[in-house]
Formats: C-alpha cells, sequence, structure tokens
C-alpha cells in the first residue's frame, strides 16, 4: 500500500470520531535489516533498508562478513602457494579467479605459454562462464519466483562439474590454471565428453528458458526494474554483464584479448534498455557464446606441451624426476622457495563471467608478492544497489541483487 | 618474449599527453611492462582525474580499482593507485599519490561515485583518510575492529580472535592466544645476497621508521 492511501485512511479513521481534531501525522520511516541470513540475500549480505511503506528510500548494503584477509595471507605465500587463494574468491566461477592471477604472474615473468595450455585454459574459462551463469540465471528465476528452470539448468551445471573434476581433481577448488599454463593435460575421452555436453546443452538450456524469457510475471519482475543508464553504468565502474545490459558493448575478451581469445569466433550481446531484465538476457546469451567458443577450442586444439618448459618457473614431470637429478633439484627448488619474479607491478583484468576481474600484483624480486590487490567485481557493483534501488519497491530488491550476480566470497575477500 | 596477458591499444604517446594535459601535477611517469604509471601531487588529484578523463585523445572515463601499497621505508609510506580504464581509447592507465598516515588524499568520489567503497576500503586498511569523501567509514573488518590490517606492521594473524562463549551466551574477544610460533621459512638461496642479521643485531639501527612498536590488543602501551 502506498503512502498516500495511508494517511488518506488514517485521515478517514479521524475524521469519523466525534472529538477528532484534524492534525498531521507523522510517519516514520521503517529500517528493515535484509540478510545477514536471507536465502535471497545471495551470501552474507546485510542490507540496511529505509522502507516508506513499501518503497525502498535508501540502501546500505554493509559487506565485509566474509572477510579473510585472502591478501594480506597472499603476502606470506610464495606465487605458487597463492594460486589457490583465487578459487576461493569467486567459488561460482574458480578458473576465472586463477585466470587473471596467472596471467599477471606470466605478464611480469614475461613468459610464454605453449597454444595447447592456453586452448585448455580458455576452454575451461568459458565452462566456467557457462557454470556461473547457469546458477545465475537460476537463482535470480527463483528470487522472483519460478522453481523448474533452477533445477533444469543445475542438472546441466552439474555435469560441466565432473569436467573440473576429471581435469583438476576437484569440484570447485580446482587450481589447475598454474603459471605458465595449466596442471596436467586433459585425456581425449574428456574432450570427447565436453563435445557431447556442449553438443546438447543448447536444447536443455532453451527448454529451461523459454519458460521464463517470455513469461508474464518474470517480465513483470524484471522489465524496466533497476534502469542504468550507459552514464550511470560508467560513472560506478560498471562492467561484464552490467555494462552490456546497459547498452554498451564492452567485453575484455574482444578489446583486449588474452590467451587465445583473438581466435575465437563469438558475439557479444548488448540489451537495450539497462533494466534487470537486459542483464538477464545478456547472461542468457552469454551461455550460448560461450557454447561456441568451447567447440571452436575442442575444434582448433593443437597437440603439445601443456605448459611452458622454462624449468625455473614450472615444475618437471613426475616421469622426469624419476630419472634426471636437474629435474629433481628443480621440482624441490619450486616446491620449497618457489620461483622468483622480477621486481615490477602489473594490472591484469580479464573478462570473468560477472565482470572485470583484476589483480594488481606488486613484486618486490623476492618469491612472495609484494602486495596482491584483487579487484572483485561484485565490489562496484554491490554500491550501486543504493542508486538501482531507489524508489523501487522493497520485492524488487531481491530482483535487482540477482541481477546484480554478487558472490561474497569474492565481494570481501 | 611475449605472455599471453591482454593486449590492448599501443601506449605510445601517452605519457607526453598526460604531461601536457595535468601540466604541474605530474610528478613522473613510467612505462614499465607494458603499462603507464604516472604519480601527480597529492593537492592536485582531482584536477589532473579530471583532465585525464575529459582530454580528447586520453579519455580515461571508467575507474576500476583503488589500491593502496605500504611501503614502511618510505617518507610518505602509503601508496595510492588508481586504476583507470578508457573504453574509446582501449588502454589503461595507473594514477599514483603518496601520503602518510595523516595527510589526507582528495576524494574522487566527484567524478566517479564508485570510488566511494574503493576508498573506504582503502582507509580501512591502511588508514588512509580522504578529504571530502562522504562517508569514510569502516567498510571490510569487523564492527569495532582496531588497527590497519593492510600495513605491513601489522602481524598477519592480528591482535585479537573471538569464540562462542557457552558462559556468557554471546561471542567474545580474546586477545590471540597461538599454540606455537608463527612459522616463516627462509628459503631464500644464501649465496643470492640475503641479508642475515643474528637476532638483537636489528636493535643497532634502531626502529626502522614507519614501523612502531605494535599496539596490543586493547589499545594499551
Amino acid at each position: 500500500m502506498s503512502d498516500d492511501q495511508d494517511l488518506h485512511m488514517l485521515d478517514a479513521a479521524l475524521t469519523d470520531t466525534a472529538e477528532a481534531v484534524p492534525q498531521d501525522v507523522e510517519i516514520a520511516n521503517y529500517m528493515v535489516n535484509f540478510g545477514p541470513q536471507h536465502p535471497a540475500a545471495h551470501g552474507v549480505l546485510r542490507m540496511v533498508l529505509e522502507l516508506d511503506g513499501e518503497i525502498v528510500e535508501r540502501v546500505d548494503p554493509h559487506v565485509g562478513l566474509l572477510h579473510r584477509g585472502t591478501e594480506k595471507l597472499i603476502e606470506y605465500k610464495t606465487y605458487l602457494q597463492a594460486l589457490p587463494y583465487f578459487d576461493r574468491l569467486d567459488y561460482v566461477s574458480p578458473m576465472c579467479m586463477e585466470h587473471s592471477y596467472v596471467l599477471a604472474v606470466e605478464k611480469l615473468l614475461g613468459l610464454e605459454v605453449p597454444l595447447r595450455a592456453q586452448y585448455i585454459r580458455v576452454l575451461f574459462a568459458e565452462i566456467t562462464r557457462v557454470l556461473n551463469h547457469c546458477l545465475n540465471i537460476g537463482s535470480h528465476v527463483m528470487d522472483v519466483g519460478a522453481m523448474t528452470p533452477n533445477i533444469w539448468v543445475f542438472e546441466e551445471r552439474e555435469k560441466a562439474l565432473a569436467f573440473y573434476e576429471r581435469a583438476s581433481g576437484a569440484r570447485f577448488h580446482a587450481a589447475y590454471f598454474r603459471p605458465g599454463g595449466v596442471h596436467q593435460d586433459l585425456p581425449v575421452a574428456l574432450l570427447n565428453d565436453i563435445g557431447d555436453w556442449a553438443d546438447n546443452f543448447g536444447k536443455v538450456f532453451d527448454d529451461a528458458m523459454s519458460l521464463v524469457v517470455g513469461n508474464r510475471i518474470f517480465k513483470q519482475r524484471n522489465v524496466d526494474i533497476a534502469t542504468v543508464s550507459r552514464e550511470d553504468a560508467i560513472k560506478w565502474g560498471f562492467s561484464g554483464p552490467m555494462i552490456r545490459g546497459s547498452g554498451i558493448a564492452w567485453d575484455i575478451r574482444k578489446a583486449q584479448p588474452y590467451d587465445v581469445y583473438d581466435r575465437m569466433d563469438f558475439d557479444v550481446p548488448v540489451g537495450t534498455n539497462g533494466d534487470c531484465y537486459d542483464r538477464f538476457m545478456v547472461r542468457v546469451e552469454e551461455c550460448r557464446q560461450s557454447i561456441r567458443i568451447i567447440q571452436q577450442c575442442l575444434r582448433d586444439m593443437p597437440d603439445g606441451p601443456i605448459a611452458s618448459l622454462d624449468r625455473k618457473v614450472v615444475p618437471p614431470k613426475r616421469g622426469e624426476m624419476k630419472r634426471s637429478m636437474e629435474a629433481l633439484i628443480h621440482h624441490f627448488k619450486l616446491y620449497t622457495e618457489g620461483f622468483h619474479v622480477p621486481a615490477g607491478e602489473v594490472y591484469v583484468a580479464t573478462e570473468s563471467p560477472k565482470g572485470e576481474f583484476g589483480v594488481y600484483l606488486v613484486a618486490d624480486g623476492t618469491n612472495k608478492p609484494y602486495r596482491c590487490k584483487i579487484r572483485p567485481t561484485a565490489f562496484s557493483h554491490l554500491q550501486a544497489m543504493d542508486m538501482m534501488s531507489k524508489g523501487h519497491m522493497l520485492a524488487d530488491t531481491t530482483a535487482i541483487l540477482g541481477a546484480i550476480d554478487v558472490v561474497f566470497g569474492e565481494c570481501d575477500r | 618474449m611475449s605472455s599471453p596477458a591482454p593486449r590492448m591499444a599501443s601506449d605510445e604517446g601517452v605519457i607526453e599527453a598526460v604531461r601536457a594535459a595535468i601540466g604541474s601535477a605530474f610528478v613522473d611517469a613510467r612505462d614499465a611492462v607494458g603499462e603507464v604509471s604516472v604519480t601527480v601531487a597529492r593537492e592536485a588529484l582531482v584536477p589532473a582525474m579530471l583532465a585525464l578523463r575529459d582530454t580528447p585523445g586520453l579519455e580515461y572515463q571508467q575507474l576500476m580499482e583503488i589500491a593502496g601499497v605500504d611501503y614502511p621505508d618510505r617518507a610518505e609510506r602509503f601508496e595510492v593507485c588508481y586504476h583507470l580504464l578508457s573504453l574509446t581509447q582501449n588502454r589503461r592507465i595507473r594514477v599514483k599519490v603518496q601520503t602518510d598516515e595523516e595527510a589526507p588524499v582528495p576524494s574522487v568520489t566527484s567524478i566517479w561515485p564508485v570510488a566511494n567503497w574503493l576508498e573506504r576500503e582503502v582507509y580501512d586498511m591502511y588508514g588512509v583518510l580522504f578529504e571530502n569523501h562522504p562517508d569514510l567509514r569502516r567498510i571490510l573488518t569487523d564492527y569495532g575492529f582496531q588497527g590497519h590490517p593492510q600495513r605491513k606492521d601489522f602481524p598477519l594473524t592480528g591482535y585479537v580472535e573471538l569464540r562462542y562463549s557457552e558462559e556468557h551466551k554471546r561471542v567474545v574477544y580474546e586477545p590471540v592466544r597461538l599454540a606455537q610460533d608463527f612459522r616463516s621459512f627462509d628459503f631464500l638461496s644464501p649465496w643470492e645476497g640475503a641479508e642475515y642479521i643474528l637476532p638483537g643485531d636489528e636493535k643497532v639501527q634502531g626502529e626502522a621508521p614507519g614501523a612502531p612498536t605494535p599496539a596490543n590488543a586493547d589499545g594499551k602501551k
């Protein structure tokens, strides 16, 4: 019920009684805690909402409830030991987090990476994008009231997680991308299975999406909710599907290609209105484009080494260690002291599924990073909550939050 | 040799253009590892940022990140690094200002509202103050946290730990008690010039600048 109606009813109630004196009615705004334990908060987000009736007046997101001091810990670890921390940032798209970090280390080292390794990294970065978008699309749909598509896309997601496990041994915390390449080669059977999955993904996905994209209720909950103009998207540091939803065709994979993205043929979807529906649809289309990239990777992937042969950075194979003293020494030194990175500083950003995920690495020439600043995507997007939610209904905040695609492992670090 | 890192437009001539655009605010510039870093005077940060955003040919429209770095050996120990991105020119640049615990850095929230949280984080982690910031609160650390954890003189373990107390029926904070010493291995090879200081020798030099004796957990000396 809106405020005006409230006032009218109060006025009416007052004038009905005989001795009522007309007077101003003071209505205080509600302050409501949204979270930190709320299923639609996508983690441990606490939002202090100031409500005028059901209209959101002000949002003050309190983040940091999942702060684990990752950046501080990394300063005390060698470059290789720091890598697994990145899986634990955005735990919905682990390998994309590793991607920025390994590229930053390689850039400081000036290390060349074999072509096969670059293809494998792009392949898994795109599988990760599908994983992430499946979760986000499903939970966004569920946040606004639908159940079925979530369960359908989760099944596909589960299959993709099996590929994670077959490649790296872990479903989530893969630690698969390494400075210089990837940890292990992919068996042919796995590549075949990924190909089969990619070929069939479209059908299941389209079925699930056909339930929501044209659905009247879904549209009512999303169209024209939290419209962000191009200018605002730039000012608020948006990236990824958030900036593309506002109609700016900016994709780091296209504009600043890394690994073998310059050899890939894919389209960058953009929105027209910049509302929650557009951001959702951008993600839906990105899933289909990712499948295209996965198929191209599988088709074009060459044979060859899966990591740099520079033994001062990448450890030798286990079999080699059994025969060669040199290899044994390299292995020992790399897993105790680790490699040294020349002094310098780089900021490397990649297109993670959620947007620009950057790593600012300051090296001082030793085996540990002097400073590793992680640029999370959610940090910039979440602080625009206030700007986006103002004037919307309380129930819309879940749709807005769902369309931001926030994960707190990454936001709070 | 070329690494597979993101390839963007060439930075050729950017330093000259930046120097012309920001004028007297320009302090120093470096083009290293394929990235341009410009150091600007602290007082003139806001006009310099405006010039970087609005000068045709530079057009750094987006502020992506603000990172603090702590160099305890320097006179002005903190460096605040702003990472800008140009969507139209497809380039990135890093703008740095130096500061210490007291001198405030002008806030850029008037140019980019996104700077609000980013500056709050630098304040939280390093204690760098920002002038004209609308809402300079802590952001990532606990409610009521003391100290600035990313400073190099802040121990990795912190000063306080918390647990749920069955006795008090609430979470209690206590000074950190480690069951064993913090393990820090020195893997630097002895013939590559690691400096070994015998225990006690460091007292000859006195305390390093900017590295005061850490305070106790409860803030008392």
